[in-house]
């Protein structure tokens, strides 16, 4: 009935690299290219402000998660200061605070997809891959398992995100395949 | 002044006439009613997140809130509608749920705005059942400390630091009932002016570390008084619990400070409790220092200063009745009058107009300069070989006995002995400092600020107009004085600055110097 | 068309023509099916024309408010003010997931709708907020928005026309709230999505404090159809003897329902007919217990009420609830209502922005007692306080999430509250323990 799972779209940039806590010096993001490709945002609005949501993807991207150094280049870069970036960081769920797996699993259970079968999807995910429990990172650093609100997907239940990977109409029985689908 | 468009409308039964753009909030509190609130201060930017002074205004779909609701002509606004108090009721529950029973350990009992909203307009009941969030306390740096649990979120913390202060190191962190107020790691409230955040702060989750624990609120005494921590002359309370000084809060002054004072002005607190005092009078005879009447040590004084030239060496927190009475004494010594002040960097606090912790550390430099002394930056210098010098106001701090060679005879009038003057001082008078006497001080911008009595002096110490109108007298100068406003109204009426102020016209607020002080004749000196 | 189900016949496709068609998502696959027509038309015309096109028309914002537009684009004045436009491609409301389909599927009809808005609106920089998530539609629009830049749709000259027409793609982070448009533009100025008080009202100051216009993703998507094919047009959708609803809208279909998916009918349509012949009923086996029709925000209707009610915005008032986002969650006979409130209002309470006391704390309150209920735990006394917690909650907040999280309590206790009391039944505890004094639960 329901259509398999699928990747949808292709991912926006390629997993980003296991992130890691800092024991070596800061290496800064928005250098070379990077910083050119701020430039660019930047023009799109009046004011230095509105490009924080872009850089700190654009953060995020580069280095798996965003630090507490990495809060304080994009504070720098834009004129900001590092409290007031870590206001609006912690505001939104996507940013992560801390290094997470890999592959960060994200498997919608609001109430649509919660009626279909959410929470035995969030169970197959987390015996699959060895988490052991919900936000724990597995073992061998390659995964992160989360419940997430709504994703908006509601009618291709149960909707799962991967990093930027979009899967719809995710079964605890289609887990295993997804898992060894992913490089 | 100029035409302000006025709005009439009715608050509580009660008509007001308010001026245009003013809020509903602000508007009561000209009909005299309070509408409880958090969120809003008049000193920052409108939140309206609070919910706390939801009101009924008729015609209005919703209750409205009181802080972001422009007055408007004809309104008609219940702030004790039943409607009005069961919203109100309920954001002090919501706000209550989370927050820790912790009354008999927050040094907010007592002056905590949810307890005394809560009283008035609470539940006598909770009907919370689930486990209360918990977070740890959180050292913010500087005197700030942060208690997560206690917090309801209002943001003044927030808005303080980032529209006043303009220096944004606190945010709001995470979302939903999660949400804390946070700082960057690294980035403390440092700032001298941060620990404003502590008396905006409604409840007890931002305090001062260094108040920490020492006084319940209801066990302080209170009086009006001025800062010394610089010339800016920032209104404040000299709190004391039994006698003994244990904090400085600022007064609202809308020509001064506003609503704020820096961490160097709440600081001086200390210096007024210190208890290494000089509290009686004393005259050497020998090689040491004996206790003596008053009678005896002002004549004592008197003497030594007799057919001398007098230094006098003032402090700049001296004041202007002080300084007056040693103005008098100069001319009847032949003398000079001078004073040394200490300087720092000054911090301005951006968003209000011409507010900073100023350069000059003291409170009355201003006065002294006025009155005819001069600023010195080396005692020695200034001394004259066979000088007698009187201080008066603890200011010989750092200076080597070797400055003082050239000195005949040395009368100490001060509130410590440092061991210079034990060694060299013919006599020691004892006298008040600020928080012990009543007096004005000059600030920087000749705002002429009236200081009340805080607390007893020790011992037999007087203040300090006191003994010097006594040395004055004794050295055969003119006038008495029984009171300190008797002093100043001399003042007044010999200096034309002065013109027109008294105690009464000053009040509690203060008034600014005349500015043409050259076209007004001086008035003949009567007693 | 019934995506991603065959269309049905009933269905009226207009912005759903193209849903599953890939030819649809390339520039010249959209110009060849007939679109940029209209954009080329508006631009020659004087945006105070457009406005009042759209108004005539009848279309009203699809975003939840059904606000309506033409009435919104007319607060925009040619007061010689920067104007800002932006698009709404925010939806987390649950059990929608609409404006998904229209951005991946037909992004050019988008940017099409876009620039138009922008144009009529005195506006020449519009932009796009697109949930962070929605990965897919990102790529699609930013892709489009590029090559609508290269073939000079888009930029200093808009088709020719001698307009300044820029549009430019912002992505969330993660926010359910930032679809409120006040948080939108604080979240797009760079800070925290905070809903903002109002006045000020986007239209006065908004984004960067200039006057804005705010529209969902599906409204401007509709307004090259309207104006391409003219208000009359428009018009013919919709119950004859209601003219305050017309058009077609898409409604998204989810939960226990044999054909989930999107679905485009004219406004007016049965609901009855829609949930059993369109989307195929109840699954094998089961029956309809319970439809929220609008988005987990409006109340929950019961099956029999459901059956009764007329898909438009009038007709759901009626029916006791709201049209709003057209979000259509179905719950058959298999669901706890108690357990699936309580994942609702969870929800909301990892929501709240924490700016009002009410929302801050009430979303985490009733959760608690929620879940509290739904493990066995419940006491009749937490069913007072519940309504006494969801009045608190409603109407005295800056913006409606507080009022989001007490309608699914409130309404499924007035209609579903046999299945509280059996859960409360089930508890042997009569009174209710604060959590300190509770024996450990197994």
């Amino acid at each position: 009935m329901s259509h398999g799972p699928s990747a949808s779209g292709g991912s926006l940039v390629a997993a980003p690299p296991h992130g890691r806590h800092h024991d070596e010096p800061y290496d800064p993001v928005f250098v070379g290219e990077a910083r050119a490709a701020l430039d660019v945002v930047l023009r799109r609005y009046p004011a230095k402000q509105a490009a924080l949501l872009p850089a700190l993807w654009m953060l995020q991207d580069a280095r798996g998660w965003v630090s507490e150094k990495g809060i304080e280049e994009v504070a720098a870069v834009l004129d900001i200061t590092p409290a007031y970036v870590k206001g609006v960081v912690s505001f939104y769920t996507m940013y992560h605070q801390h290094p997470v797996g890999r592959h960060f699993i994200q498997v919608c259970t609001t109430t649509p997809c919660n009626v279909c079968g959410a929470e035995d999807v969030v169970k197959s995910f987390l015996d699959h891959t060895g988490c052991g429990d919900l936000g724990l990172t597995s073992d061998n650093g390659e995964y992160t398992v989360i419940e997430v609100e709504c994703l908006g997907a509601c009618g291709f239940a149960t909707p799962v995100m991967i990093n930027n990977d979009f899967i719809e109409s995710v079964t605890p029985e289609s887990v295993p395949r997804i898992l060894s689908e992913l490089k | 002044m100029a035409d302000v468009k006025m709005v009439n409308l009715t608050i509580e039964g009660r008509p007001v006439a308010v001026p245009d753009g003013m809020s509903v909030l602000e508007a009561a509190k000209t009909a005299g009613v309070l509408v409880p609130h958090y969120c809003y201060h008049p000193g920052l930017p409108v939140a309206g997140v609070c919910r706390m002074c939801l009101v009924e205004v008729e015609k209005m779909p919703k209750l409205a809130p009181a802080c972001a609701t422009t007055a408007t002509e004809g309104q008609v606004v219940h702030v004790h509608s039943p409607k009005a108090l069961e919203a109100r009721k309920g954001v002090l529950e919501f706000l209550l749920i989370n927050h820790p029973l912790d009354c008999p350990i927050c040094d907010q009992a007592g002056e905590c705005e949810l307890q005394d909203y809560t009283f008035a307009e609470g539940r006598a009941d909770s009907r919370y059942r689930e486990p209360k969030r918990f977070n740890p306390v959180e050292d913010f740096g500087g005197d700030v400390l942060y208690v997560q649990n206690r917090c309801i979120l209002c943001t003044r913390c927030v808005r303080f630091m980032g529209d006043v202060a303009q220096e944004p190191v606190l945010n709001v962190s995470e979302r939903g009932d999660r949400a804390f107020i946070g700082k960057a790691e690294g980035h403390d409230l440092t700032n001298p002016w941060a620990g404003n955040v502590i008396d905006l702060c409604p409840v007890g989750a931002l305090l001062s570390k260094d108040f920490l624990n020492k006084a319940r609120a209801w066990e302080l005494d209170r009086a009006a008084t001025v800062c010394t921590g610089c010339s800016q002359g920032c209104n404040a309370v000299a709190e004391t619990r039994d006698n003994v000084p244990v904090r400085l809060k600022p007064r609202p002054n809308d020509a001064v400070n506003q609503y704020y004072l820096c961490e160097v002005g709440r600081q001086t607190y200390r210096e007024f409790a210190r208890r290494d005092r000089a509290d009686q009078p004393m005259v050497r005879s020998g090689a040491a220092l004996q206790v003596a009447e008053w009678d005896e040590a002002i004549a004592a004084a008197a003497r030594t200063l007799a057919g001398r030239r007098v230094m006098v060496l003032a402090s700049p927190n001296l004041s202007n009745e002080s300084l007056f009475l040693l103005e008098r004494l100069l001319a009847q010594t032949n003398g000079e009058g001078v004073f040394r002040v200490t300087r720092g960097p000054a911090v301005p606090l951006p968003g209000v107009s011409d507010l900073a912790l100023r350069e000059e550390r003291a409170a009355n430099a201003g006065g002294a300069r006025t009155l005819g002394f001069a600023e010195i930056t080396t005692v020695g210098a200034a001394l004259r070989d066979g000088d007698a010098l009187l201080v008066v106001g603890d200011a010989l701090a750092d200076v080597a006995e070797a400055e003082l060679a050239s000195v005949s005879h040395l009368v100490y009038v001060g509130t410590t002995v440092p061991a210079l003057v034990t060694q060299r001082a013919a006599v020691v008078l004892p006298m008040t400092n600020t928080l012990e006497e009543e007096g004005t001080f000059t600030n920087l911008r000749g705002r002429v600020q009236r200081y009340l009595q805080a607390r007893t002096a020790p011992g037999v110490a007087r203040p300090t107009w006191y003994v010097l109108a006594d040395l004055l007298a004794a050295m055969g100068g003119a006038g008495q004085f029984f009171l300190p406003n008797e002093v100043f109204a001399a003042l007044a009426a010999t200096h034309p600055a002065f013109t027109g102020l008294d105690y009464e016209a000053l009040g509690l607020r203060g008034l600014p110097i005349v500015e043409h002080a050259a076209d007004v004749p001086a008035a003949e000196v009567t007693v | 068309m019934g995506y991603p189900h065959p269309s049905h016949p009933h269905e009226t496709p207009v912005l759903s023509k193209y849903f599953g068609d890939a030819g649809a998502r390339t520039l010249d696959g959209w110009r060849q099916r007939g679109g940029y027509e209209a954009l080329q038309k508006a631009l020659a015309m004087d945006p105070q024309e457009l406005q009042t096109i759209v108004k005539d028309s009848g279309l009203r914002g699809r975003g939840g408010a059904g606000f309506p537009t033409g009435m919104k684009w007319s607060f925009m004045k040619p007061d010689g003010k920067v104007h800002y436009l932006c698009c709404n491609g925010d939806e987390s409301e649950p059990g929608t997931f609409k404006d998904r389909e229209i951005m991946r599927w037909t992004p050019h009809g988008l940017v099409e709708g876009v620039a138009l808005g922008a144009h009529a609106i005195y506006a020449e920089t519009a932009y796009i907020y697109i949930r962070g998530e929605f990965t897919e539609a990102i790529t699609q629009v930013n892709r489009a928005v590029e090559d609508a830049y290269a073939a000079g749709i888009l930029g200093a000259n808009a088709m020719g026309s001698g307009k300044r027409i820029e549009v430019h793609v912002h992505r969330g982070a993660g926010a359910y709230i930032c679809g409120e448009e006040t948080a939108l533009m604080n979240s797009l100025e760079g800070r925290r999505g905070n809903p903002r008080i109002k006045p000020p009202f986007p239209a006065v100051a908004g984004l960067f404090g200039k006057p804005t216009t705010i529209n969902n993703v599906e409204t401007l998507t509709t307004v090259p159809y309207i104006v391409k094919n003219g208000a009359e047009w428009y018009k013919q959708f919709g119950r004859p003897d209601n003219p305050k609803s017309i058009g077609t809208k898409l409604f998204s279909v989810c939960g226990n329902i044999s054909r989930p998916g999107n679905y485009e009918v004219a406004l007016g349509f049965p609901f009855r007919e829609f949930l059993y012949d369109l989307c195929g009923g109840p699954l094998p086996g089961r029956e309809i217990k319970a439809v929220i029709p609008g988005g987990s925000s409006v109340p929950i209707l019961t099956r029999e009420e459901a059956e009764n009610a007329i898909m438009d915005y009038e007709g759901m008032v009626a029916a006791g609830t709201m049209l709003g986002s057209g979000g259509v969650i179905v719950f058959d006979d298999r669901q706890c209502m108690v357990r699936q409130i309580a994942r609702l209002t969870r929800f909301y309470a990892h929501e709240s922005c924490a700016q009002c006391s009410q929302c801050r704390e009430g979303t985490a309150w009733i959760t608690r007692i929620m879940e509290r209920i739904r493990d066995g735990q419940g006491t009749a006394e937490d069913l007072d306080t519940l309504v006494s917690i969801a009045d608190n909650m409603s109407g005295k907040t800056i913006c409606v999430l507080s009022d989001s999280c007490a309608t699914p309590v409130l309404s499924g206790l007035r209609k579903f509250r046999h299945e509280f009391e059996a859960k409360i039944a089930a508890n042997p505890s009569k009174v209710t323990v604060p959590v300190a004094l509770r024996a450990s639960a197994a």
